[in-house]
Parts: C-alpha cells; sequence; structure tokens
C-alpha cells in the first residue's frame, strides 16, 4: 500500500480476521452437526460453509499480503 | 426511558456463547494491536491527519463508503425498509451513486490540488477566513455529538440486543477507539474501516442469502409480503412516486431527485469532511479520482444487505414490527428488524460475526467522527486562530490530545442523549443544516471565479440559518408550515429533510450571487488550483481507457440507471 512508510497491507490484517474467525466458526459448525440450534434453516448447516468460506478467503489473503513480499 | 432505548424491546434478543465471546474479543484485540503498530508511522502532521497522503484507490475508496456504513445507518435503514419498503434505496442510489462520481470526477482534482487537510481548509483559501471559520467551527460541533451518538446507540444496542451494562459498553468501547486513533491517527482510523467493511459484508451476507432460500427466491418474498401486508406497495422505487398520497413516506418525484439527489446527497457526499478526508488520503490525483468511483460501486451493493434484510423481515416474521413511537411491551419495533433477522437465522460462531460486524460499525463511526475533529480543531481552529507558528510536531501532539479530548466530550454528549427526547433528530437535522447551505457555498466556489469573499460567508450564514429557521417552523407550527415547506401535508420526517436541505441551497445560492455581485472579487492569480476555469488539470492521455476514473464512472451511472429501472 505504501512506498514511503513500508506499512504492513491492510490486507494481510483483514485475512488474519478473516481466517480466525472462518476457523472459530467453521469448528463451531462442525461441532452443531450433532446439535444444531433452534435457527430457521439450521438443517443447511451455514455455519460450515461459511466458516471454510473466510478461512479459504483470509488464508489467501495472508499468503498473497503477507508482510515479507511488501 | 430515554427514547432512543425505547426504540428496542426492553428485553435481550440473544444470547451469546463462548465462541461468540471469543470473536468480539479478537476484534478488540486485533484493533488494538493494529494502533499500536502503526503508532510508529503517525509522525508528522500529513502522517496523522491525512495518514500520509500514501493510501491506494482502494483502500481509500473502502474507507470512504465504510465511514458511512455505521450500525447506526445499518440498523436505521434496515428498520426504514420494513416501514417504506424498497422505496428506502433511494437513499443508496439516487441518494449517493451520482455525488460519488461527482466527487471524484468534478469535485476531487480542487480538493486534492489545493493541498488542503480539510475541506473548511478549502474554503479559507479559496473564500478566506470567515467561511472556513463558520464552516470548521458548525462541523466541529457536529462530529463531536455524532461521535457521542454512535456511542450512546451502541451502548443501547449491546443492552437491548446482548443485556450487557450501558456504561461497559460507552467506555469499552470509547477506550478502545481512543488508544488507537490517538496513537495512529487517521492510518488507524482507515485500517479500521477496511476491517469494518469486510466484517459488516461477511456477517450481514448471509441474512440475504438464508432468506431468499427461505421464501423461495424474490418472487417468492413479494408474495409473501403482498400477503401480509395486502394492498400496500413495498417492492417498488418509482412507481409510487407521482404523487404524495401514494407512498408511505409522503414525497413524490422532485423530492427525491431534487431535495435528494441534487442538494442533500451531493452536500453530504462532497463537502463532508468525515467522508471526504478518506479520499485526501489517497496517494496521488488518479488514485483520488477514482477512490469515490470505486466506492459507489460498493455503495451500490449495500442494499442487498440493509434493505433486502429489511423487505425479507416483511415477508418472513410471524409478528408485525411497530414505530418506536407506539411501542408496547412485548412488541419490536423497526429498528429491531436486523438483529431479528441475526438471530432467526445464525446460531453461535455466525451471531458472533454480525455482533462483532455491528460493534466494529459503532467503533468505525466514534473513529471517525473524532479523527475529523481532531483535523478541523487542529488545522482550521487552532492554528488559524490560537496558535498560527508552533513545529509540525506540535500540531501532531495537538492532534493526538484531541482525539482523547474529543471522546471525552463525546462520551459526555453520549450520557447527554439519554436525558433529551428525540436528540437523534435533533442532530440529524443539525447535520442537515450545515451540509445542504455548504455544497452551493463549495461548488460555486469551485466553478465560478467570480465569487467573492463576502458572497461565500454570506449565502452560507444565510443558508444555514434559514435551514435553522425552517426546521423550527416544521417543528413547532406543523400544521402551518410542512404543507408550504414540505409543498404537502403528508411529507413524513424524511420528505421534510429533503425539501428542507432543497430550500436551504436555494437560500446559499441565491444570497451567494447577490452579494457577490455587489463586492469586490478575487485577482485571478489568488484563485490558481482552487477554481475550474483557472486550474490546469491533469489528463491521464497515457492511460488506457480501463485505468481512467472517467470510464469507470460512467460504468457505474449505467449500472445506476439499469438498477432503477429493474425496481422502478
Amino acid at each position: 500500500m505504501t512506498e514511503k512508510h513500508h506499512i504492513i497491507p491492510v490486507w494481510f490484517f483483514v485475512g488474519v480476521l478473516l481466517f480466525v474467525y472462518g476457523i472459530l466458526i467453521f469448528i463451531s459448525g462442525l461441532a452443531e452437526l450433532s446439535h444444531p440450534p433452534d435457527t430457521v434453516l439450521s438443517n443447511l448447516h451455514a455455519p460450515v460453509w461459511w466458516g471454510a468460506l473466510l478461512i479459504v478467503l483470509g488464508g489467501a489473503y495472508c499468503l498473497i499480503f503477507r508482510p515479507k513480499n511488501t | 426511558m430515554s427514547p432512543l432505548l425505547a426504540m428496542f424491546v426492553a428485553e435481550r434478543l440473544v444470547k451469546l456463547s463462548g465462541v461468540d465471546l471469543a470473536i468480539i474479543a479478537f476484534y478488540f484485540l486485533l484493533v488494538l494491536a493494529i494502533g499500536f503498530y502503526l503508532k510508529k508511522f503517525a509522525k508528522t502532521g500529513e502522517d496523522f491527519f491525512l495518514a500520509g497522503r500514501e493510501m491506494t484507490a482502494w483502500v481509500a475508496g473502502l474507507a470512504f463508503v465504510s465511514a458511512n456504513l455505521g450500525s447506526l445507518e445499518l440498523l436505521g435503514w434496515a428498520g426504514s425498509a420494513y416501514q417504506y419498503g424498497i422505496m428506502a434505496a433511494h437513499w443508496y442510489w439516487v441518494g449517493a451513486i451520482p455525488a460519488m462520481v461527482f466527487l471524484g470526477l468534478v469535485m476531487m482534482p480542487f480538493y486534492y490540488i489545493s493541498k488542503t487537510h480539510s475541506v473548511p481548509g478549502y474554503l479559507k483559501l479559496r473564500y478566506g477566513t470567515e467561511a472556513a471559520g463558520l464552516s470548521a467551527f458548525t462541523f466541529a460541533v457536529m462530529t463531536i455529538l455524532m461521535s457521542g451518538v454512535n456511542m450512546y446507540a451502541m451502548a443501547v444496542v449491546m443492552k437491548v440486543v446482548l443485556g450487557w451494562d450501558i456504561n461497559f459498553s460507552i467506555w469499552v468501547s470509547s477506550l478502545t477507539v481512543g488508544v488507537y486513533v490517538a496513537a495512529g491517527g487517521l492510518f488507524s482510523a482507515i485500517f479500521n474501516e477496511v476491517l469494518q467493511f469486510f466484517l459488516i459484508w461477511f456477517g450481514a451476507l448471509l441474512i440475504p442469502i438464508l432468506g431468499l432460500i427461505e421464501t423461495g427466491g424474490w418472487s417468492g418474498m413479494v408474495a409473501r409480503i403482498q400477503h401480509n401486508f395486502p394492498g400496500q406497495d413495498f417492492t417498488h422505487m418509482w412507481a409510487p412516486m407521482g404523487s404524495f398520497a401514494n407512498n408511505p413516506m409522503g414525497i413524490n418525484w422532485i423530492g427525491i431527485v431534487f431535495g435528494l439527489g441534487a442538494v442533500q446527497s451531493m452536500g453530504y457526499w462532497t463537502t463532508d469532511f468525515l467522508v471526504v478526508q478518506r479520499v485526501l488520503s489517497a496517494k496521488d490525483i488518479r488514485s483520488a479520482k477514482l477512490a469515490p468511483v470505486i466506492g459507489s460501486f460498493f455503495k451500490m451493493a449495500v442494499p442487498l444487505i440493509v434493505i433486502l434484510p429489511g423487505l425479507l423481515g416483511l415477508a418472513v416474521l410471524p409478528m408485525h414490527l411497530v414505530p418506536a413511537s407506539d411501542l408496547q411491551a412485548g412488541q419490536h419495533s423497526y429498528n429491531e428488524v436486523l438483529p431479528l433477522m441475526l438471530a432467526r437465522y445464525c446460531g453461535p460462531g455466525l451471531l458472533g460475526l454480525g455482533i462483532t460486524a455491528l460493534v466494529a460499525g459503532f467503533m468505525a463511526g466514534m473513529a471517525g467522527n473524532v479523527s475529523a475533529f481532531a483535523t478541523v480543531w487542529t488545522y482550521d481552529i487552532y492554528r488559524p486562530y490560537l496558535n498560527k507558528t508552533a513545529a509540525d510536531k506540535h500540531y501532531v501532539s495537538m492532534g493526538r490530545w484531541c482525539t482523547i479530548i474529543g471522546l471525552i466530550i463525546s462520551i459526555g454528549t453520549a450520557y447527554l442523549v439519554m436525558g433529551f427526547a428525540s436528540i437523534m433528530d435533533y442532530v440529524q437535522a443539525l447535520f442537515g443544516f450545515f451540509i445542504a447551505p455548504l455544497f452551493g457555498t463549495v461548488l460555486l466556489g469551485m466553478l465560478w471565479k467570480r465569487v467573492t469573499r463576502w458572497g461565500g460567508f454570506f449565502g452560507l450564514l444565510a443558508g444555514t440559518s434559514s435551514s435553522v429557521t425552517m426546521f423550527l417552523l416544521m417543528k413547532y407550527s406543523p400544521e402551518t408550515w410542512v404543507p408550504i415547506i414540505a409543498r404537502s401535508p403528508l411529507a413524513k420526517g424524511l420528505a421534510q429533510d429533503m425539501y428542507q436541505s432543497l430550500w436551504a441551497c436555494v437560500t446559499c445560492v441565491v444570497v451567494t450571487v447577490l452579494v457577490t455581485l455587489v463586492t469586490k472579487p478575487k485577482p485571478d492569480q489568488e484563485l490558481v488550483g482552487l477554481v475550474y476555469s483557472l486550474t490546469p488539470i491533469a489528463h491521464e492521455e497515457h492511460a488506457s481507457i480501463f485505468h481512467k476514473p472517467a470510464f469507470w464512472g460512467a460504468v457505474a451511472m449505467v449500472l445506476f440507471v439499469v438498477l432503477q429501472i429493474i425496481f422502478w
């Protein structure tokens, strides 16, 4: 993002946030498979696929914008 | 009970699990860590107040649109979508897209080339200290009020949705915002706004996805709404605009096109320093022009996570929500539609993500207002009027202290809000007093070199005064004045705001022109870089068409028109 200050790009922090949240939500989703919460459409297991999506996106951002590449 | 608290139900809507709390705690830790990391980069005035002017168009564009994507907005507009239907999307489309493109392609070059730190800073260069001082003072007051209202609104939402203590929410959020903004200045505010942008999208996007699955798509949703609310049209934007009586807002197309699209939206997006400051952080003029255009594409998509959940609420919620003023025990108000939809579809983990998105939105709202306050106070009040000759380091130090002081005053404002009826309405109205006439002053100054120092000042003063007068007349004598000012006795609050803005801007322009014609203009050489006809604007002749902001601005406008036709 910057030539003058060599700050770690904000995208890296976005990646860390999404990746950590993805793991927490994915694990939580797996734990719910046997005991689904009392929410509408819980049979779709949204936390599993939403968590997986966050892991993939967050991981990609972390990899692409990791500090050593800046 | 305070009015804002009464807007929400007096019982806790959701209960968080351990994983939800872990998600919220991680967000607080990350933003504090980022603030401390950025502190070492915020050493000069340009670093602290303008993030070093080295943000890319994407970062500046996301921060630009994110500064306006606070949780107050999300909850409020989702509630408005439940109340008024898809008409609420006017505030995201005709009320934003043309103005954002106009800012990028027409106005941004002047802000950027003049190297100003703020909008009052531009007024000082263009008109002089009188117009700049009036604008700086009003803006400083507004930002502090808005920061306090964000703080209080967050505390109320946390109290009602989660059962958290109001004092705990106010102090924890203020301390966190104070630490990271005082440390990294605009760097921190912008980083947090970009994080917030992703959080809001990933926290809220599941609601429309699962909602449309539940209703069987758009047509299924429309059918359910018609079944639940027979005889009412919630899914057309322009068709009910032919007359004041055909829509629940009590407005016609003139109010939307001219009041909202031409004045209020143009005023907000092009002269509200809170959003313009984000674009001023861009690394070069092409990025500065492109940033608002990039922002316009994301703004166009926001109804997906704000308006659609409100419409889905009409279709799937088993109860009918009511206005906050009519709330009875056991009922829910319009403003609760987003938390209700979140609780409907999101279990542990996803619920934490959604709540974190709301917390991040409130905190970004506070951070944005406080960082804008620090800049305007330091550069437009303290430096020109109180201490003209200090070193740059002193002004940075002043900016850091202003952040803390601004937050302390905001905390006072937050507690003040609890004691006053309808303070939210007053703050929104105060904001409108300032923005609509300011647009007239800035635009005339940029496009017409003849406008004089006193023309600018008296125009701004007359516009602001007339706006306040119209507000008071409609507030205290609505039967007489609403039909005159808002052109219909049916005009509701939002419709009144639109016409109030329109007439305030017209007053500002008329007075500016009249005073200009009898006063002496500035010589041309003093206006180079400040007025369109006297400023050489760098063109990107050698850039490919896909790198030109004008091309993407045109694409945004075409998409905007297509959306209007689809949802006509």
